[in-house]
């Protein structure tokens, strides 16, 4: 009974007092808001710099760019995502406090490294020998990617893609770092009014582990009917 | 047609292929035989610039092809290839496998690319396949469906590396006999097999490669009857 007791004042204190769930409810629109736009930043950054380093390295050509791709993919994944974040804040975009904006944009080139190694792996699973026949027949690079590999390769790519917007779900826990109210920092504020740690971080982890259990079961579901019409 | 001229080709410090000069008209039929590893598929996939060559030339209609003006695409278009392991793209169907370059190269509409393919695919007697994919066929009719494919870009010659090789022994025999059909259409041949008999009856030469040369050619009649090379003398001595 004591317990009970216990979970009705916790949740009372730290859901309805002062209108708190406001706070958890802004702290998870942002935390949605900033993890989608940053896979969609990260997906296109990612899609660009795979398939340029692709051509870069079947034709040999525009060799530069294909540098400055290999130093962006090791920066970001040789650094901490944390100090991206800062860096990207305080020395890049200084002069903006837009922090939301600042955290997409961290967050999205942060996504673009791995989902260009994503795509990368993607492309080079499917066999050498469908590009050598769409070759042979006197297909352009281009119309090799467009019509042979890459339709192959997306369904390799597509689940690890459903699997990155996961990861940023959780990753964009530290945006508070950058005086943005997430979910994360709802909570933490919360447990410094409260003064009850275990009610509001708790609530923190278990609305984080609904999300992305959630969209991890709809990706395997989604992956099944990929593996399906895979055989037909 | 094809003139190769001192061509090598290294994979690093492995020499492939030794120096080769050679050249093949367009309507002969030539058949490369060797013991594995001797060169015979990184030649054939020099022809076409699917290995660039290390040194040399080689030219296609009195053109170089290695030089970097040339359009290899252009060329690639009238030389087609078969491969050991088909090839045939898995996310298409088998029409849309023959169709694709047609098409997108506008060498035809959609309708006339049909056309021909269902008029390739009855010859075969394949027809009605037309909308399956490829992992539902036996590896006869892939390598089938993969021969009419290129012969719908009317190409002047086709590559064939080793196009039997990966067969149940059972569809040997289905795909050797469309080879020689289309040997019969005016259509250049280079063939790498290790079927002695095809080489017998639709060769108009044959080469034997050995530790990246081709160290004798003859007609198929002399090449089995006389050969002169010893190490030709011992492959022919295993393989008949």
């Amino acid at each position: 009974m004591e317990f009970i007791e216990y979970i009705k004042t916790g949740f009372h204190s730290t859901f309805i007092v002062d209108d708190r769930y406001k706070l958890f409810l802004e702290g998870l629109g942002n935390t949605v808001y900033i993890a989608i736009f940053a896979t969609i930043i990260g997906v296109i950054i990612g899609s660009i710099s795979a398939i340029v380093g692709f051509y870069v390295k079947t034709t040999g050509r525009l060799k530069p760019i294909g540098w400055i791709i290999n130093i962006y993919v090791i920066v970001i994944r040789g650094t901490p995502l944390l100090i991206q974040l800062l860096i990207t804040y305080f020395i890049i975009f200084s002069s903006s406090d837009n922090a939301v904006m600042i955290a997409i944009i961290a967050f999205g080139l942060n996504s673009g490294a791995y989902v260009c190694e994503v795509i990368r792996a993607g492309i080079l699973s499917v066999d050498k020998g469908q590009g050598e026949a769409g070759a042979s027949l006197g297909l352009n690079l281009y119309q090799i990617m467009r019509f042979i590999q890459l339709p192959q390769a997306i369904k390799n790519i597509l689940p690890a893609l459903g699997n990155e917007f996961i990861n940023i779900v959780k990753e964009t826990s530290v945006a508070g770092y950058i005086a943005i109210v997430d979910l994360t920092k709802a909570g933490d504020i919360v447990r410094s009014q409260t003064f009850d740690p275990y009610f509001s971080l708790l609530s923190v982890a278990g609305i984080y582990l609904i999300i992305v259990s959630g969209l991890s079961f709809a990706l395997k579901k989604w992956e099944k009917r990929l593996s399906i019409s895979d055989r037909s | 047609m094809i003139e190769v001229k001192g061509l090598n080709k290294y994979f690093g410090k492995n020499h492939i292929l030794k120096d080769i000069t050679e050249s093949i008209d367009k309507d002969e039929k030539v058949v490369i035989v060797g013991p594995s590893g001797s060169g015979k598929s990184t030649f054939l996939r020099c022809l076409n610039l699917l290995e660039k060559p290390t040194s040399g030339d080689i030219k296609f209609f009195g053109e170089s092809i290695i030089e970097k003006k040339i359009n290899i695409n252009i060329v690639r278009q009238k030389l087609g290839m078969v491969f050991q392991q088909f090839n045939l793209f898995n996310n298409m169907t088998v029409m849309d496998n023959i169709t694709l370059a047609p098409i997108q190269l506008k060498l035809k509409t959609k309708e006339q690319a049909e056309k021909k393919g269902i008029e390739l695919l009855k010859r075969i007697g394949l027809d009605m396949h037309k909308d399956k994919y490829p992992s539902t066929l036996s590896g006869g009719q892939k390598q089938r469906i993969a021969i009419i494919r290129s012969l719908a870009m009317n190409p002047d010659m086709i590559l064939f590396d080793e196009p039997t090789s990966a067969l149940d022994p059972e569809m040997v025999l289905e795909v050797l006999e469309l080879m020689k059909e289309v040997s019969n259409q005016g259509i250049g041949m280079v063939v790498v097999t290790h079927e002695m008999d095809f080489a017998r009856d639709v060769a108009t030469r044959i080469l034997f490669m050995d530790d990246g040369r081709i160290v004798e050619q003859n007609s198929p009649k002399e090449f089995f009857k006389n050969p002169q090379n010893e190490r030709l003398k011992t492959f022919l001595n295993k393989v008949i």
